[in-house]
């Protein structure tokens, strides 16, 4: 049963065809790899996935709904999270207030229940200051809880902008470059955290990655986008044996 | 968890006790006459520039946003009040309160209209967009025959009686006291968070599903409120209003306080409402220079502390103990962190 389905999904801007007909579907527990050369269209199929960009034709559906036309926030509401490229925390805010303010559409309380500090205000803070707790324990940040963001290192706040992006208890997770800028033992560690996640989260995985040893290492399945069109999919093997994919790559025929 | 809790508590009977002590030192001192009209008024309108400067703070601290128009919130909410006691056949005991109240909404309707619209624009635009509101507002109220235009409305009572002036007092003091209270209380609450998380990054925030702009226009609208409880307080300190005295200076000295005091810091802007309102009255006796030493000290606050007094932070009374306690060491290695 598929999580998420794009079905011919196409956005031009202008007369630019950025992307045509892109399709696929993630299963639950699944990792997909969105791969291809820069200005493939990768980030723009986020971008739609999110509703940032409103597709000029195709549908996507989440659990069998459309979800096209629908605010950022309330696509996050229905279970699609996301990372950026360029790491977007909030900065000058704690690490674990970075996580409450993602956990914040689950909870309930109103204005004034938390201006006058009323009980259900006591109950859910500490409901979800427990919750944030054991998320953090999961990426190893938890001792660092009630530093500023800003103040982590560079490895650890790809974490925490993972931890934030579940804090939003979502179906899909979309990850965009998540080993940007990392060394090799970081990528390693993070290639082990997103593992962990899928299985203790049961949740699909859609990630936009460049370093080939991360994408070929933790993909089940491996979508190639060119001119913004989807040249090859299937297993690593598969597509890195694929000729078209060598072609854009390198250059051929 | 259960230490954390206790010390919470302390902190709160520490403070409640310092508001009680110093109500009741101001109230003695006033109802002795020790303090007298003069000074007693200078102490009022601290009150009220402190309910304005702690409520500007909440969209310019915490949703980050710059507005130039706070001085029309505050003009529709003196207006709305002043009209009300002015008109309405009650005992001002009674009027007084539901005018407060009435003038609150009024400018927190305003707020609305403005806001819908309005944030959609950040940063230059948004201040832009606010500064225009204030001036049409004020020109309105200029113009209008029920505001009486230019000459404005007179005769606004105020709860005062020549022998007793503590009435005004405690209505301001206690106000102030409860305004600082719920922007603490909003700014930890998870709509605070919210509005927090626009500040630092809108897309973030819309990404991490919330809802920005009912957000934006809670902090907008909730600022705009407590601006015309204030205005209503200003009008019957006074007695006499116009809209001269809602003029855009009004809006860039409240909008100063903010800054100079440290955006997003609450006790920062008291600080600053304080000291911005005390030291004009202070220096009268440098008759025409004292505009230039203002000017001066605003100029050094800003060179040597360009986030300002307290930069984000809060000055906390069980905070500046430990501190003492835990000996220089410690207050060194803050002080580096804070610069």
């Amino acid at each position: 049963m598929s999580v998420l389905e794009t079905k011919n999904l196409g956005i031009n801007f202008g007369g630019l065809q950025a992307l045509e007909d892109v399709h696929f579907s993630i299963n639950e527990g699944e990792i997909i790899g969105l791969i291809g050369p820069n200005g493939a269209g990768k980030t723009t199929v986020f971008n739609l996935l999110t509703d940032v960009y409103m597709p000029t034709k195709g549908v996507i559906e989440l659990d069998g709904v459309s979800i096209v036309g629908k605010k950022t926030y309330q696509i996050t509401q229905n279970g699609i999270a996301r990372t950026f490229q360029n790491i977007r925390l909030f900065k000058d805010v704690s690490v674990i207030d970075n996580v409450k303010i993602a956990m914040n559409s689950e909870m309930k309380y109103s204005v004034l229940s938390g201006i006058f500090r009323l009980p259900a205000y006591r109950k859910e803070e500490k409901e979800i200051s427990k919750r944030a707790h054991e998320l953090l324990k999961v990426f190893g940040i938890d001792e660092n809880a009630h530093d500023y963001a800003k103040n982590l290192p560079y490895g650890q706040q790809r974490k925490l902008e993972i931890a934030r992006a579940l804090a939003t208890n979502p179906r899909v997770l979309l990850l965009d470059e998540p080993a940007a800028g990392m060394n090799p033992t970081e990528t390693r560690e993070l290639m082990e955290t997103i593992m962990l996640i899928r299985d203790k989260f049961k949740i699909a995985i859609l990630l936009i990655e460049h370093d080939m040893n991360f994408v070929m290492g933790i993909c089940e399945h491996i979508v190639v986008l060119d001119y913004g069109r989807i040249i090859a999919e299937g297993s690593a093997e598969d597509v890195r044996h694929d000729p078209k994919v060598i072609a854009a790559y390198l250059g051929g025929e | 968890m259960a230490g954390m809790t206790k010390k919470k508590i302390i902190s709160y009977v520490t403070n409640l006790a310092i508001v009680l002590i110093l109500y009741f030192l101001f109230y003695f001192l006033i109802r002795q006459g020790v303090i007298n009209s003069y000074y007693s008024d200078l102490i009022n309108m601290v009150c009220i520039n402190v309910i304005l400067a702690v409520s500007l703070n909440m969209v310019t601290g915490l949703l980050g946003q710059l507005v130039l128009g706070h001085a029309g919130f505050m003009l529709v909410g003196a207006y709305s009040a002043a009209l009300f006691t002015l008109h309405i056949n009650l005992p001002l005991v009674v009027a007084f309160p539901i005018g407060l109240i009435i003038g609150g909404l009024v400018a927190a309707l305003f707020g609305m209209i403005i806001g819908i619209p309005a944030l959609r624009l950040r940063g230059d635009y948004l201040a832009i967009i606010t500064l225009g509101f204030g001036e049409i507002i004020r020109v309105i109220a200029n113009n209008l025959t029920i505001t009486n235009g230019a000459k404005g409305l007179y005769g606004v009572q105020s709860l005062n009686s020549r022998q007793n002036l503590t009435p005004m007092f405690t209505y301001v003091f206690f106000i102030a006291v409860f305004v600082i209270f719920i922007n603490f209380t909003f700014g930890t609450s998870r709509h605070g968070r919210a509005v927090i998380a626009i500040r630092e990054d809108e897309i973030a925030a819309e990404a991490s599903g919330i809802h920005t702009t009912y957000y934006k226009l809670l902090a907008f609208v909730l600022a705009a409120f407590i601006a015309g409880v204030a205005g209503g307080l200003f009008a019957h300190q006074i007695g006499i209003i116009d809209p001269s005295k809602f003029d855009f200076n009004r809006s860039v000295e409240i909008l100063v306080m903010v800054v100079l005091g440290g955006m997003g810091s609450i006790t920062g802007s008291i600080i600053a409402a304080v000291v911005l309102t005390i030291l004009p009255e202070a220096l009268r006796d440098f008759a025409d220079y004292r505009m230039l030493l203002y000017s001066i000290v605003l100029i050094c606050v800003m060179l040597f502390r360009p986030t300002g007094l307290l930069g984000r932070s809060e000055f906390s009374l069980t905070k500046f103990v430990d501190k003492i306690k835990s000996g220089g060491a410690k207050k060194k290695q803050n002080v580096g962190k804070e610069g």
